[in-house]
């Protein structure tokens, strides 16, 4: 006795090929309007805010008149506060990993802690605000100044960087951390040595994708109390200054319908330098392919 | 010399043995290991030599992997590893407090189951080890890295592209690269972990062949799961079984004449 009935498969074959072909129809549709809603925002940015787009609109500080406004002082607090970003969430989140990753005892308190950091990465943007409220701008007297806001930005994005890195040291095959201990070579030889060289790709990867995370985050700088209409440049860490979503948001909170068009300016700009961020990530990915 | 019971350690009566005694280079006494709860190596005793090709059997789970890894103190790195008695390399504790780990491993190379090179150059490789302890002089470097490939017989085939990367090249020539890295911080000792389980019979008869060459300045202690290796290649066999060492002896002895039932059940492949 044969437990496969050939004939009784053929005959359902139909219907379950139009069941393939449903699915694959209904994941396409899924894409599609995905693809669709980003392609309509893009269009309507684009059509409304590239008039606006010129050198002078680079170069203007902020106006009370839309054909004035422009788009530097928030544009330069951006970078300013890339240049705080940057340096403390990345030394940090890698160190952060490294222990976790090669010195930690793997037991339940260090699995608690990681379980957590992951946690820690969906909390609200608005928390992670009052917290650099609370410590920085207040505690630490440090007002809503570039470093305030650049502390409690690295605060926010600290727990995605853990993760990426954690997740990059892992990826380094242990064959590689056997080889080169077994030679004599220290622990701290084999971190900096084999395993930061290997795991690179992947920590500067998720890095950016944290920082341009940071860069278009609205909600902590407003609860910190940054500024908008600033006619200066900020010449240090301890000045007050804006930056670009914030300056966004004001410009689209205003009654006059020319300064829609100045906002959607602003996205453009600010949607520029987040793709020059994710195009410099891919980049560094290709280039790195892992070759183990 | 020193017999160590319950296992048959060298045979006294032979002349050659006799002429030209052999010193001990590792010399095991009532090694214990535990992984957790698991008794993973019992009452070891085993009397290694120098100049002489150590081949370690046993079926799957034996324990031969562990006790290779508990000669460099690499086991260490499985947490919950518990250790009694003694291993002495030339005479010293490698369990003391004051041995350091990394100057043991100065002494002994190891060359693992998998080719690991380093995602890096085939020069970076084999000039990683002289690196770590501290030689930066690039002639120097140049010297030890073209005298270690020479000496894992791989020189003439790598010589125009040390400068790629170490995957570039087949997997037999990477374990090679592998042992030339272990040359490379002139060990006394070179452990290895079935070096030749991933590899073609091609590469492996090198290998073979180049560990033939290496005993006349090595120690080599090697564990194979192929007894045939075993027999082409070792002077002496020891035989785990369970965690024990069931017998160890001159590799001639064991494969044509063994004392024990159960070591002559397994060479005869009536089981593992």
């Amino acid at each position: 006795m044969r437990y496969v009935d050939h004939d009784l498969v053929v005959k359902r074959m139909g219907g379950r090929k139009i069941v393939n072909y449903l699915f694959k129809g209904l994941f396409m549709l899924a894409t599609t309007i995905a693809l669709l809603a980003l392609a309509i925002l893009l269009y309507r940015i684009v059509t409304q805010g590239a008039g606006n787009l010129s050198w002078e609109f680079l170069n203007n500080f902020a106006s009370r008149f839309p054909e004035k406004a422009g788009i530097k002082a928030a544009l330069i607090g951006s970078l300013w506060l890339m240049a705080v970003v940057a340096p403390t969430s990345i030394i940090l989140g890698v160190g952060s990993a490294i222990y976790l990753e090669e010195y930690a005892k793997k037991n339940r308190m260090t699995a608690f802690i990681r379980t957590n950091i992951s946690n820690l990465a969906g909390v609200p943007s608005v928390v992670f605000g009052l917290l650099g409220l609370t410590i920085f701008v207040r505690a630490l007297s440090l007002g809503n100044s570039v470093l305030a806001a650049g502390f409690t930005m690295s605060l926010l994005i600290l727990p995605v960087i853990i993760v990426a890195a954690q997740e990059a040291i892992r990826a380094v095959p242990n064959e590689l951390r056997d080889a080169s201990l077994g030679m004599g070579a220290t622990k701290w030889q084999t971190i900096v040595r084999i395993i930061l060289p290997a795991a690179i790709p992947g920590i500067l990867t998720g890095s950016i994708l944290a920082l341009s995370r940071a860069i278009g985050e609205t909600a902590p700088l407003i609860v910190i109390g940054v500024p908008v209409i600033i006619q200066f440049l900020p010449s240090g860490v301890m000045d007050t200054f804006t930056a670009l979503p914030m300056q966004i948001y004001d410009w689209s909170s205003r009654p006059q319908q020319e300064f829609q068009a100045v906002a959607a300016a602003g996205i453009i700009v600010l949607m520029a330098v987040l793709l020059t961020m994710n195009s410099i990530a891919a980049l560094i990915r290709n280039k790195f392919q892992k070759r183990y | 010399m020193t017999t160590i019971s319950p296992v048959k350690t060298v045979k006294e009566s032979k002349p050659k043995e006799q002429n030209s005694p052999k010193k001990s280079v590792y010399l095991t006494k009532q090694l214990n290991l535990w992984y957790g709860d698991k008794h993973a190596l019992k009452n070891i005793d085993l009397d290694i030599k120098e100049h002489e090709v150590t081949a370690i059997i046993g079926p799957s789970g034996c324990g031969k992997s562990t006790y290779i890894k508990t000669l460099n103190r690499m086991v260490e790195l499985v947490p919950s590893v518990k250790t009694s008695g003694e291993i002495l390399y030339r005479e010293r504790n490698i369990f003391d407090a004051n041995y350091g780990v990394e100057e043991l491993r100065t002494k002994v190379g190891m060359v693992f189951q998998k080719p690991n090179p380093f995602p890096k150059s085939i020069y970076d490789n084999v000039a990683y080890g002289p690196r770590i302890h501290g030689i930066k002089n690039k002639k120097i470097l140049d010297e030890i890295v073209e005298k270690s490939l020479r000496g894992a017989a791989i020189w003439d085939e790598v010589k125009d592209r040390l400068n790629e990367n170490a995957y570039s090249i087949s997997g037999g020539q990477q374990q090679r690269i592998c042992i030339a890295r272990a040359l490379a911080i002139e060990p006394d000792v070179i452990l290895m972990d079935e070096p030749t389980s991933a590899l073609d019979p091609i590469s492996t008869l090198k290998i073979e062949e180049l560990v033939q060459e290496l005993k006349k300045d090595y120690s080599i202690i090697i564990v194979t799961h192929n007894m045939q290796q075993a027999a082409r290649i070792s002077d002496k066999t020891a035989f785990f079984l369970n965690g024990e060492v069931i017998e160890y002896d001159d590799t001639d002895v064991i494969f044509s004449n063994p004392s024990d039932k159960r070591t002559e059940d397994y060479i005869s492949g009536r089981f593992g």
